[in-house]
């Protein structure tokens, strides 16, 4: 997600203070500390389990058949979506494709509906898909956006002077499209990619309705089955070193993917290639992404709610009930993130000195880390050092909070960088006063980007599966929860109001959240 | 009432970790393992004599700290247009055998799935116990599924021909579909066989509850008349084990049903079996 901050801002010139302020660096590394505790408390069990009983739980077969599982679904998705991604952006943002507009919105809405709720909308109506190639098909079509959205952003942001000269000399449109334009996305692709795979390794709820076995389905039966805390904290940390990983690999192409551009601003229209005879057949295959991604998933839920179901599960919880605790959890957890990722935002635009950088990626690592691993964390935590704060409201926000601040920092980066320095510069000279200063001028400019990012926690908070499932306080059910409950049990019918409202509340902040990725990099081909 | 509903395992564990400081004042298990799990570590309150005489006593705690309240038996679930009564084992241990392969599904990773691995441990060695869950994982492939509520409804689709559940999955399904969606029926296992397992749901008092008397209550009143008939007619399906009452759903009676002699310390808390299962790395 960082990638996407700074591929959207890159044109923006930064301007160092000389003073770093104390209040803000103390803030921002209080808010690292807090990132950073779920590791700490992983390691803390890890050690209190000791290493000869690691050692017995990670070298065996189970592991080594849980990383092939890992990793053959995660070349072949990862490859599809690269391939989906790029090719919708391409379509959409280049070429005279009919309904393009139309289909730049429903490309991205799937990621509004939470893969759980793909795979149950699948299983629930054809139970074939399933194991292996359900995963690759729901997770595909889960997680292409991933990859269409930030290329898109930067195929609308780039500049198209090397594709207008390629094509100037003489180059055809698929060469263009293969040795200019594909060479000048690529590294977004790839940051795209690790954004999958990182997304693929965290999934539980999916796998485990398609009876796809991999690290987070198996640490939740540890942790469900015969009481084995050690064995869930052993595989935990194998999840942990392949997401470091997937980052460290992300951080370096993040640094080598500098493109170059001819000048700032230039907004020149490039002439749309036209399709020709295959504008159809790429309607088709767009139009086939969206129904396989977004049609499907809501039309099953739609066809439950028709026909109903009866369960002999009773309902703990109404679904006006689970949706006020699912707002109220995800609210909370998107003001406090957001909070949270202002100070080192503030401190990493402005006094970009290398300690503060360092500072700044100690908080990507949250990244890598799984929901379900930051809440096993956290449960570890909570029962050895602080009791009281076990199953309550607290710590499940907190858990959201620390899941999700990767998403509001990214929403936060960008917008600082955007708001002059020059404007609270001037207002300093005019003897304001700094906080006042960050009050009255800081605060206004960035606040679109607050609002970004607010929305962008809230959407996930509200999807939020595994966590929710390991932190929910006693007597409380959340919309997931309950669908849990239901689809657990079968009982689809019942299962599908609470899907439903989940989707419905994270719709809206989703097309919200849309017109913001819209907006922001300067439009190139679409304009008027 | 505040209820806090998950997996047995992982409310036993919780209680574990809380130790005194614990709030729950009961707790109310699908099997007895977690319950004697919570008994070996002593956090267990007595139950008053009124409430276990209730219950005929091999269904209770043998150190009379929880209660049996209802019970159910292991069965086999079998799609009918893929599979045909005369054809079935009449052994568990006969689902270790080649010609099943492709054809069983299994969710080992359900509690319910352990009273069996303890019984076949009980029955041939804890050797035979995880060759035959190898040769089951072996068999089962592609099916293995998250619980057992998945693997009847998987039986009953199709996308397998037959499974190990409780009996009571398999009437819940029904329930909820409707008969005329059922392709699938249950077969019992021959008397005495190992994979034929009665598991008993349980309730208990916890010691550091701050509310003993009411807990005390509504023990007393889960297997009382009233309490006990709410079952006999309810959709869990669970045969009531207290105060007489017989259930009223269409279930083969309970009189009659001849599973292993297994007793309920023979089932002990479940950890050996997790031990196994973990060998067999199906866990």
């Amino acid at each position: 997600m960082a990638t996407l901050a700074s591929d959207l801002t890159s044109s923006n010139p930064v301007r160092a203070r000389r003073r770093m302020p104390r209040a803000l660096l103390a803030a921002s590394c209080l808010v690292a500390a807090l990132l950073l505790l779920p590791l700490a408390f992983l390691l803390l069990e890890a050690r209190q389990v000791g290493w000869p009983a690691l050692s017995q739980l990670l070298f065996r077969p189970l592991t080594a058949g849980l990383l092939w599982n890992m990793v053959r679904l995660a070349v072949v998705v990862t490859a599809l979506a690269a391939a989906i991604g790029t090719g919708a952006a391409w379509c959409v943002e280049r070429t005279d494709l009919p309904g393009r507009r139309a289909l730049a919105m429903l490309l991205v809405l799937p990621l509004a509906i939470p893969d759980f709720v793909v795979a149950f909308g699948w299983v629930s109506v054809l139970p074939a898909v399933s194991g292996y190639g359900g995963a690759v098909l729901v997770m595909t079509a889960g997680l292409f956006p991933l990859v269409y959205l930030p290329v898109a952003a930067s195929l609308r942001g780039a500049d198209p002077s090397q594709e207008e000269t390629a094509r100037t000399l003489g180059s055809g449109p698929w060469r263009t499209f293969w040795y200019v334009t594909l060479r000048q996305a690529r590294p977004t692709i790839l940051a795209g990619c690790l954004l999958v795979s990182l997304a693929l390794l965290a999934e539980y709820g999916a796998f485990e309705i398609l009876g796809y076995q991999t690290f987070t389905t198996e640490i939740f039966t540890e942790f469900q089955v015969g009481f084995n805390a050690p064995a869930a904290c052993a595989l935990s940390l194998v999840v942990v070193v392949i997401g470091l990983v997937v980052l460290v690999g992300e951080g370096s192409l993040r640094d080598r993917g500098r493109v170059a551009r001819s000048a700032h601003n230039s907004r020149r229209i490039l002439p749309r290639q036209r399709l020709g005879r295959w504008r159809w057949p790429a309607v088709g295959a767009l139009g086939g992404v969206i129904v396989v991604a977004l049609g499907m998933p809501i039309g099953v839920i739609g066809y439950w709610l028709v026909r109903g179901g009866s369960s002999t599960l009773p309902q703990t919880a109404s679904v006006a009930n689970a949706a006020g605790h699912t707002v109220l959890y995800s609210a909370a957890a998107a003001a406090i993130a957001t909070i949270l990722a202002l100070p080192v935002a503030l401190l990493a635009v402005r006094s970009p000195t290398r300690p503060v950088r360092l500072l700044e990626r100690s908080t990507y690592i949250v990244q890598g880390l799984p929901g379900l691993v930051i809440a096993l964390a956290l449960v570890f935590f909570a029962l050895h050092y602080l009791p009281f704060v076990y199953q309550t409201s607290g710590l499940l926000i907190g858990a959201y909070a620390i899941v999700f601040f990767p998403l509001a920092y990214v929403a936060v980066r960008a917008s600082v960088m955007q708001a002059p320095v020059a404007l609270e510069e001037i207002a300093r000279s005019l003897g304001q006063r700094p906080l006042a200063v960050r009050w009255r001028v800081t605060l206004p400019l960035i606040a679109p980007g607050l609002a970004a990012a607010f929305c962008l926690v809230f959407l996930s908070a509200v999807t939020e599966l595994t966590a929710t499932l390991i932190l929910v306080p006693t007597g409380v059910e959340t919309l997931a929860t309950q669908f849990w409950a239901y689809t657990g049990n079968v009982s689809y019918g019942a299962a599908a109001p609470y899907a439903a409202a989940m989707v419905a509340i994270s719709v809206l902040p989703g097309a919200l959240l849309g017109r913001w990725f819209d907006r922001r990099p300067a439009r190139t081909g679409d304009l008027p | 009432m505040k209820v806090r509903s998950d997996d047995e395992d992982v409310l036993a564990d919780q209680i574990v970790e809380e130790g005194s400081a614990s709030p729950a004042d009961l707790i109310y298990t699908e099997n007895s393992p977690a319950l004697e799990y919570l008994q070996d570590k002593k956090l267990l309150a007595p139950v008053p004599r009124l409430t276990l005489d209730r219950v005929p006593s091999r269904f209770n705690s043998p150190a009379s700290d929880w209660v049996g309240v209802s019970a159910r038996v292991s069965v086999l679930v079998y799609n009918t247009r893929l599979a045909s009564a005369g054809q079935l084992p009449t052994s568990v241990m006969s689902l270790a055998a080649p010609r099943w392969r492709g054809l069983l599904g299994i969710a080992p990773g359900e509690t319910d799935f352990q009273p069996i691995v303890t019984s076949i441990a009980r029955h041939y060695g804890k050797a035979a116990a995880v060759s035959w869950l190898e040769a089951v994982k072996a068999n089962a492939e592609q099916h293995v599924y998250p619980d057992n509520e998945t693997l009847a409804a998987r039986v009953n689709s199709g996308q397998i021909a037959i499974g190990i559940i409780n009996h009571y999955y398999w009437y819940r399904l029904k329930a909820e579909i409707g008969s005329a969606s059922m392709h699938s029926a249950i077969a019992y296992f021959a008397p005495g066989d190992p994979g034929y397992v009665l598991d008993v749901s349980g309730a208990a008092v916890l010691k550091s509850s701050q509310h003993q008397r009411a807990a005390d209550e509504f023990l007393a009143f889960v297997v009382s008349r009233r309490g006990q008939e709410i079952l006999a007619h309810g959709d869990s399906f669970e045969y009531p084990l207290g105060s007489g009452v017989v259930t009223a759903r269409a279930l083969r009676l309970f009189a009659s049903l001849q599973p292993a002699d297994l007793t309920i310390a023979d089932l002990g808390s479940g950890a050996e079996a997790v031990a196994l299962l973990h060998q067999a790395q199906l866990l």
